[in-house]
């Protein structure tokens, strides 16, 4: 049966902020000035102007030690020295995408990673497939692309600069281009799923980003706004060193999991809900009653998310 | 159109998830996302509308202006269309980037409008040979420009939503409508003893050309995915289709227009099947299209607008 819905177009209010945590945050506007001090070091999303640090991007102050810097409230994820002066983990979720001369006489990929510099996967910084550990050799370099295809989705993680224990790898390149590596066997190729893009300060910063959820689906919430949403693995077969992909068609229940995971997460963006794992798991049950493809009705998407809120603040006390 | 690279194992997904009936967002095959019609957005057209499907995003404004009718049919106004697909949806369109897929798109509503009984021509007539009224129709393409065109559910189906407008835009007036007519003043031709001719326009503003816009059609595209085909497809399915049946059709379930898009081959018999999917999805998409426009048009003025900040 043919369903075709119209409707008018309805102002629409987004749902609210929560209760704002840790007290209210310096906000900007490009051109405001943060601070006449000079006392103070220049970052990311700021100038000087006769002394004056002035913002050039709309979003959160942020101080470490003498370092200003400014946040944007959207943005596509991009992390240097600057911005992260921790060394981290950080882990993405990437976009391949190859680039033939640059494959075959620099050994490396290049990668999407929703930042404003595509990024670079050095072919040393890989794990060969079955996790062997030795030197790349000329035959790795012409199998590249038995490796990993254009459009080919990757799960990678990434040391920021000031770790040098590895040094061939956390490197980011004079022209802020990123190196990642993918040396655990947790990372690696992605399979059968779906990938939802999100604006990147919609992911929550947590120790896991990896989660099977009860529902019977898994999601990776890639810290640069990419998120996949798969079939939960039956066993985890790490001999592979994530090269294979499964090409068996997924069953119909599981599909349906993911489709109205991915609905869900599509509702949390559209009210600008944070996303982690209670969050969609919470948006998940909310959405039960309805039928998926009903999800993504402005109505139903603000009852489901007012829902998930509430359940959030509960949770909180 | 802005290009989606997905790999291998994404593309099985979307394929098997068709022949289950089960997209990615959760509809079946035959299922269309949720469109959002508005008309009367932009004041100074004699008709307007935009139109939201998922994330594509269209306005489409209808500009009555006199001409001279074409030689070949003298006695009937026509339309001229242009689809300006401007930088601002996607930036691959900068420069004359987007020309190409505009003259595409502007050539088949051509097509897809040259059918006699889509709209009545001769109405638009003034004196045969010398005046008659000429239909500007501009199509004008976005994105939602709060996000990047890659964001979320972007994109796809640009025929099907620029076809849903141009008949929307042509329901609308730029004053109160009655009973599904697009209007354009009435003007006579008044001729002197020495045969110059002066056109003379009438004073009363409802005194007007009734265009019946019943039998205008709607594009459904119909892309193959695997063994299946499914209508409005996104940008996503689109890149696992090899190709694509066009069909317009109107209310009444009369196909105007065929047109075949893509790369790949189609078999006959698939294509029997999609014309009649295709049919059935006019059908409703027509009924429901008609129903919003006359819900917007009861509303009349005490509709809130919205337009493109809502």
């Amino acid at each position: 049966m043919a369903a075709v819905a119209m409707r008018l177009p309805a102002v629409r209010k987004a749902v609210g902020p929560s209760a704002p945590r840790g007290g209210e945050k310096h906000l900007v506007v490009p051109g405001d000035t943060i601070t006449t001090d000079t006392g103070y070091m220049r970052g990311h999303g700021t100038y000087v102007v006769e002394d004056r640090l002035v913002a050039s991007v709309a979003g959160a102050v942020e101080r470490v030690n003498k370092l200003v810097c400014v946040t944007p409230l959207k943005t596509s994820s991009h992390r240097t020295a600057q911005s992260c002066p921790v060394p981290v983990v950080v882990e993405l979720a990437a976009y391949i995408n190859i680039i033939f001369l640059l494959q075959v006489q620099q050994k490396r990929w290049k990668v999407e990673t929703n930042s404003r510099l595509d990024s670079v996967l050095l072919l040393s910084s890989m794990n060969l497939p079955g996790g062997e550990l030795r030197r790349r050799s000329a035959e790795d370099e012409l199998a590249m692309r038995d490796y990993l295809q254009e459009g080919d989705l990757i799960s990678v993680s990434f040391h920021c600069l000031y770790s040098d224990r590895r040094a061939e790898v956390q490197s980011i390149f004079s022209d802020g281009a990123v190196s990642l590596h993918t040396r655990s066997l947790k990372y690696g190729k992605l399979g059968q799923g779906v990938l939802v893009q999100v604006s990147p300060s919609l992911v929550k910063r947590q120790k896991t980003h990896f989660h099977d959820l009860p529902c019977g689906a898994s999601v990776i919430l890639g810290n640069n706004g990419f998120i996949w949403i798969y079939p939960t693995p039956e066993q985890k077969d790490e001999e592979a060193g994530g090269f294979t992909t499964n090409l068996e068609p997924v069953p119909l229940s599981d599909r349906e999991v993911i489709s109205r995971l991915r609905n869900c997460i599509v509702a949390l963006v559209t009210q600008k809900l944070m996303l982690f794992d209670t969050s969609i798991l919470y948006c998940y049950e909310a959405s039960l009653p309805h039928q998926i493809k009903d999800i993504l009705k402005p109505e139903v998407m603000e009852e489901i998310v007012l829902e998930t809120r509430q359940k959030l603040l509960d949770l909180e006390g | 159109m802005a290009a989606v690279v997905l790999s291998d194992a994404e593309k099985l997904y979307i394929i098997h998830g068709v022949q289950e009936d089960l997209r990615v967002d959760g509809r079946g095959c035959e299922d269309y996302r949720c469109a959002e019609v508005e008309t009367d957005v932009v004041s100074n057209t004699s008709g307007s509308a935009r139109v939201k499907l998922g994330h594509t995003d269209v306005l489409v404004g209808v500009k009555a202006e006199m001409g001279a009718p074409k030689l070949e049919k003298p006695d009937e106004g026509y339309l001229e269309f242009f689809v300006d697909c401007s930088a601002s949806a996607t930036p691959e369109f900068e420069g004359r980037g987007g020309e190409e897929l505009g003259t595409e798109i502007a050539s088949t509503l051509y097509r897809v409008f040259s059918s006699e009984g889509t709209l009545d021509l001769k109405s638009l007539c003034i004196n045969p040979r010398e005046h008659c009224w000429v239909l500007y129709v501009d199509v004008l393409r976005f994105f939602f420009f709060f996000f990047p065109p890659h964001f979320l559910e972007c994109g796809g189906n640009l025929f099907d939503t620029i076809s849903i407008a141009v008949k929307a835009a042509l329901f609308n007036t730029s004053g109160t409508t009655h009973n599904s007519v697009f209007r354009i003043p009435k003007v006579r031709v008044m001729e002197d003893e020495e045969g110059s001719k002066e056109i003379e326009l009438s004073d009363d503003p409802y005194d007007c050309i009734r265009l019946n816009v019943d039998d205008v059609p709607c594009i459904v595209t119909l892309s193959k995915i695997g063994y299946r085909h499914v209508v409005d497809a996104t940008l996503q399915e689109e890149a696992c289709s090899l190709a694509s049946l066009l069909i317009a059709i109107t209310s009444k379930g009369a196909l105007t227009c065929m047109k075949k898009i893509g790369k790949g081959s189609l078999d006959p018999e698939s294509i029997f099947e999609m014309m009649e999917t295709g049919n059935k999805v006019g059908k409703s998409l027509h009924a429901s299209l008609q129903k919003v426009l006359d819900e917007e048009e009861s509303l009349g003025t005490t509709r809130q607008k919205v337009g493109f900040l809502g």
